[in-house]
């Protein structure tokens, strides 16, 4: 690992914390369980490196740590992502609620159950 | 660099690109799911890609495909058959969970990464040292994440858990980090370095979360997850593998500014929070109404509100913790559903840390059918409140109490719901019992306030059967 290789490692590293912080700063507080739900699953990606580890290992010591580490991604990406959005569809549901024409009377069809 | 590799780091970059633009779409009830859905098909292909890359490096041998394949399909099933069972109140739990295996397997991967160097004496400090912060992040969020959703399904007591000298190990542990460090980018073969290091890293997770109470799991769960995001940034690192490093910055940002968000919500630093020692919210005994009732506290029968919510114009519901507790969002859902099909005006007023992790509240009220419309923040619906008939109470405390505004008590400059302001006021609770802070609320003794002394499931089930009864 060269010098320059460290510093886009860092330049990548900064400029992601500040896009972070930009992207985010905007979710409306409603939206906060799915949010940190959501961001959970993208941490997932540690999945890729328990495959880089597994590649890479050949011997008891490598493969149990790298078997447990894909156990633990792969449970994460698709757990993330499958309750996210399960959250996100109860709120997507809700959605054609307030639009019906009659909306504007006062009364207001039942949600479905 | 060959040709699949520059491809699949090409698919990687587009793979972050849409992570980004998945976050951004969260920003809206109407896209969030759309968003969530383009950063898991991101996922997908980030993932296939790593195959078709280990496949085409071909220094993989039979039993790592077999350690890959059946270690993805069991994390898989696993994650897939939690996400599907969970109950939405137990939602805080999961993602506790979560944040636990994500930070495991980051620790993990720098462990295996020093362990199987060819030559571990000529590691750098260019590894070593994300490798040795990746340990103790990772470990810390592994065990904390533990105890955090032991905390909240109730296997570890939700309460403070203090021991003699906790505090004293509490600031001698991370001194050890500092020391481990050192020695591990120094000494990046000693194995003593690296299970050491990963021996405190773990105790200090356990002894950190189990002096925090219950009432703070909306901080520490944020906090947590911003600690994974970082420790799965620094398996990039170590990895050399900018993908990792952009999906946990994104991560640790946004864990970093809800946790900021939660803790100004309840008027205390992340330090202070962190330190814990109180916050008993789960397991505050509640004395009986009788017990140490102030004598001008009015006390009020299902009757009685039924009525003043059936002649009311504009209704704004308070739900609060003590909601979430007795999982009574679907009778109050039902209720202001009544309320509405009545012409009556029915909001709900949502305070940040309602619930038992940020925005915890509007999942559970989603759940229970309520449209997303009528929920409104704490900013939205306070200047709204002299304009409500009533405002209804359900299992929030501190979070209405006028007290707030004034200096020189505990809850002093908390931002608060103007609930006072509303025309008249009906709290629901089981007793006088105090809130999380263990101060009196004035709220409660204001004459125009009604307390009807009964549990929110039981108690929203009366309403709305007395409420029917007006409106039928």
């Amino acid at each position: 690992m060269n010098d320059l290789d460290l510093l886009t490692a860092i330049t990548v590293f900064v400029l992601s914390v500040l896009v972070g912080v930009e992207v985010i700063s905007k979710v409306p507080a409603t939206l906060h369980t799915p949010l940190m739900s959501g961001s959970n699953a993208v941490h997932g990606i540690v999945v890729i490196g328990a495959m880089l580890i597994a590649a890479e290992s050949h011997d008891w010591i490598g493969w149990t740590l790298a078997f447990v580490a894909m156990v633990f991604g792969a449970m994460n990406v698709v757990g993330g992502y499958v309750v996210t959005d399960r959250m996100l569809e109860m709120f997507k549901a809700r959605q054609a609620v307030p639009k019906p024409e009659r909306s504007a009377t006062g009364t207001r069809e039942k949600a479905e159950v | 660099m060959d040709t699949v590799s520059n491809a699949v780091h090409y698919i990687f970059l587009g793979a972050a690109a849409c992570f980004v633009l998945g976050l951004h779409l969260m920003n809206h009830p109407r896209t969030a799911r759309r968003g969530n859905t383009l950063s898991a098909m991101a996922m997908a292909a980030a993932i296939a890609a790593t195959v078709w890359l280990v496949a085409d490096e071909g220094v993989i041998d039979r039993a790592g495909w077999l350690v890959l394949g059946t270690g993805g399909l069991v994390g898989a099933a696993l994650g897939l058959w939690a996400a599907r069972e969970v109950r939405m109140t137990a939602m805080p739990q999961l993602v506790s969970l979560f944040n636990a295996v994500g930070g495991g397997a980051a620790a993990l991967i720098a462990i295996n990464d020093l362990l199987q160097a060819d030559d571990p004496a000529a590691i750098g400090a260019r590894v070593a040292l994300p490798g040795a912060l990746d340990i103790v992040i990772g470990a810390v969020t592994f065990s904390g994440s533990l105890i955090a959703a032991g905390k909240l399904q109730g296997v570890v007591s939700g309460a403070p858990v203090v021991f003699p000298g906790a505090r004293l190990l509490n600031a001698l542990l991370p001194v050890s980090f500092v020391v481990g460090t050192v020695w591990l980018v120094l000494a990046p073969d000693s194995r003593t370095a690296l299970y050491g290091l990963t021996a405190v890293a773990l105790l200090f997770g356990v002894t950190m979360v189990l002096p925090i109470g219950g009432a703070d799991m909306p901080v520490v769960i944020a906090l947590l997850n911003a600690f994974t995001g970082s420790a799965v940034a620094m398996a990039g690192f170590v990895l050399d593998e900018t993908a990792l490093i952009v999906a946990g910055m994104l991560v640790s940002s946004s864990g970093g500014i809800l946790t900021k968000l939660m803790a100004d919500a309840m008027n205390r630093s992340v330090a202070n929070v962190v330190v814990g020692g109180f916050g008993t919210g789960d397991s505050a005994p509640e004395t009986a109404p009788a017990g140490g009732t102030p004598a001008q506290v009015r006390a009020v029968s299902a009757d009685d509100v039924a009525v003043q919510l059936a002649y009311a114009s504009k209704v704004v519901l308070v739900p609060g913790y003590g909601l979430a507790a007795a999982q009574a969002q679907h009778e109050l859902g039902d209720l202001a559903q009544l309320l509405t099909d009545h012409g009556i005006d029915v909001s709900y007023a949502v305070h940040p840390v309602a619930g038992r992790m940020p925005g915890h509240m509007n999942v559970l009220l989603a759940e229970a059918n309520v449209p997303y419309t009528q929920l409104k923040e704490m900013e939205d619906i306070n200047p709204q409140f002299p304009q409500a008939d009533v405002a209804l109470v359900v299992g929030a405390n501190d979070v209405t109490n006028p007290m707030a505004r004034r200096p020189g008590n505990a809850i002093s400059g908390m931002p608060i719901l103007d609930v006072d302001r509303a025309k008249s006021v009906v709290v629901i609770k089981r007793s006088m019992g105090h809130g999380y802070a263990g101060v009196d609320n004035e709220l409660y003794t204001d004459p125009r306030t009604g307390m009807f002394f009964t549990d929110a499931k039981q108690g929203l089930a009366q309403l709305k059967s007395a409420v029917r009864e007006f409106v039928g």
